[in-house]
């Protein structure tokens, strides 16, 4: 068996797929995946999943009805052991070898992991997998107080969610603010307060000890350096992701945290690519190397390989954008403000609807919204054209922004 | 459990049962309709599930939040007053029957 391989069933996994057939490409396609479920989408375990009654069926990307009909192999429940580069291989774990012409690596990224005494406790979950969601489900219900570890999207979508599900929640921050890699001070500031108003403790400078056990082996309660005794019978942990680069790595494809790949995604070799959480690029807005963490860039990079392998020209330049969703906020944010001068804000917090516009010197860098999708989808376009709309053009919350790019 | 009938652009019709629940955009892509994307996984975030609602159906349909409105004036292809993103409307009893007609282009 020859054709394309793909490593990993995610949002970059699959697309990859899908891409391949809708771009005309008719040789093999096998995707692997380790975790033995058909490939599902992951943001919404976070966010929406917990709160509807929907169940599992509608985080699927596709039935299995239209792998048989589009004639993508599934190996699911396998995970890849190896990449034989010279014999263009990839060995499985049931020792069963798969040959490739062209291999997709969309191997993702790897929880962090707790590394403190009572890690290992009953009632101590993640959120990654669907397996973790089931894990937390199953919790839930003998769940009043939720400790939650960490300040970053995961755990306050997570604590959002635990809120409205009518759980004590208290967030344990180990810097002075949340979301402090993923936006600026006045947005933290901004959220924090909505979690306020929801009734969650959030505490900063916050060193956990160890957690605590009933004397059954489940979770009592967490204890922090200070002191501190915060009662839970669940805690989530969300403190990150790093890259999965371990095949790559072992392999000695090019990487450094992340696998190293060019405009076309291709790794340093030209029969080998990767998408997504595990890839590191040149971003055309940023004019630095970066590996980012989102659907958009998952999808993007796919739909790139899957075009340069169909045979059709293509290169990844989009715009990054990534959302989050946290009670009634939808945090939309587009481009990178890193090294951001200075910023115009459109519409009013007390609305809770309002975007923080960044520039760095005169140009349009990026855009965070609250609320105001418009503002967000305009901003795609605009970041896109390189086009910089004046500070009045921003202030006027009635003014088009959209009318800048239109076609 | 409600049917739902996806028109292509180009006049093709299908028709699929989709579980109460269920949002119009989920059913199409799971199913494989093309001609809806809904790459957010249906958080209103994208507006690459842009639909029409059949005009026979559009009162049936419930209105949609500030959010959806905004998102819609940066759909791909036209907007039209039937224009509604498929991953805010769910397949219920009262919808059973709906005929969503997909635009020409998502992104």
């Amino acid at each position: 068996m020859s054709g394309v391989v793909i490593v990993g069933g995610g949002h970059a996994g699959y697309q990859c797929a899908d891409s391949l057939r809708r771009s005309g490409y008719d040789g093999e396609i096998t995707l692997v995946d380790g975790e033995g479920h058909l490939p599902y989408q992951r943001p919404p375990l976070s966010k929406s999943h917990l709160l509807n009654d929907t169940g599992e069926e509608v985080l699927l990307f596709r039935t299995q009805s239209y792998y048989d009909d589009h004639n993508i192999g599934l190996k699911l429940g396998h995970r890849v052991t190896a990449i034989h580069r010279a014999d263009k291989q990839v060995e499985l774990d049931r020792g069963e070898t798969l040959s490739y012409d062209k291999l997709v690596l969309a191997t993702g990224a790897k929880l962090r992991q707790l590394d403190l005494p009572g890690s290992n406790l009953n009632g101590v979950g993640y959120i990654k997998s669907l397996d973790d969601i089931r894990y937390i489900q199953s919790h839930l219900s003998q769940t009043e107080e939720t400790v939650i570890i960490g300040g970053g999207f995961i755990a306050l979508e997570f604590a959002a969610t635990a809120a409205k599900l009518g759980k004590k929640v208290t967030v344990l921050v180990r810097g002075q603010r949340i979301l402090a890699n993923a936006v600026t001070p006045e947005l933290s500031q901004y959220m924090l307060d909505i979690h306020h108003q929801h009734g969650v403790d959030i505490r900063f400078g916050a060193e956990v000890d160890h957690i605590a056990d009933d004397g059954s082996g489940n979770v009592e309660a967490v204890r922090l350096k200070d002191g501190t005794l915060l009662p839970a019978q669940l805690v989530l942990a969300g403190i990150g992701v790093t890259a999965d680069t371990e095949l790559a790595v072992a392999a000695k494809l090019l990487c450094h945290d992340g696998v190293v790949v060019d405009a076309q995604c291709r790794s340093n070799d030209p029969d080998i690519f990767a998408a997504g959480d595990s890839a590191r690029y040149d971003n055309p807005f940023t004019g630095t190397e970066i590996r980012l963490e989102s659907v958009q860039n998952a999808v993007d990079q796919a739909k790139v390989i899957a075009q340069v392998i169909a045979g059709q020209d293509a290169e990844y330049h989009s715009v990054p954008w990534f959302w989050s969703d946290q009670y009634d906020i939808k945090l939309q944010m587009v481009g990178v403000h890193d090294g951001y001068t200075h910023f115009y804000q459109r519409g009013s917090q007390e609305d809770d609807k309002f975007s923080l516009f960044f520039f760095r010197d005169e140009k349009l860098i990026a855009i965070h919204t609250v609320n105001r999708p418009a503002d967000h989808m305009a901003g795609r376009k605009l970041i896109t054209a390189g086009v910089s709309p004046t500070q009045a053009q921003i202030e006027d919350a009635d003014f088009k922004l959209n009318s800048l790019v239109k076609k | 459990m409600p049917t739902v009938n996806y028109v292509s652009f180009d006049g093709q019709s299908t028709q699929l049962e989709l579980a109460e629940g269920m949002t119009i955009m989920q059913g199409a892509v799971m199913n494989g309709v093309e001609g809806i994307e809904g790459e957010c996984s249906g958080s209103c975030a994208c507006a690459t599930c842009h639909c029409y609602v059949d005009d026979a159906w559009l009162a049936k349909v419930p209105a949609m939040s500030e959010n959806e409105d905004e998102m819609l004036d940066d759909t791909a292809s036209e907007r039209k007053p039937n224009s509604r993103l498929s991953c805010q409307i769910k397949a219920t009893a009262a919808l059973d029957g709906i005929v969503i007609h997909m635009p020409e282009e998502q992104e």
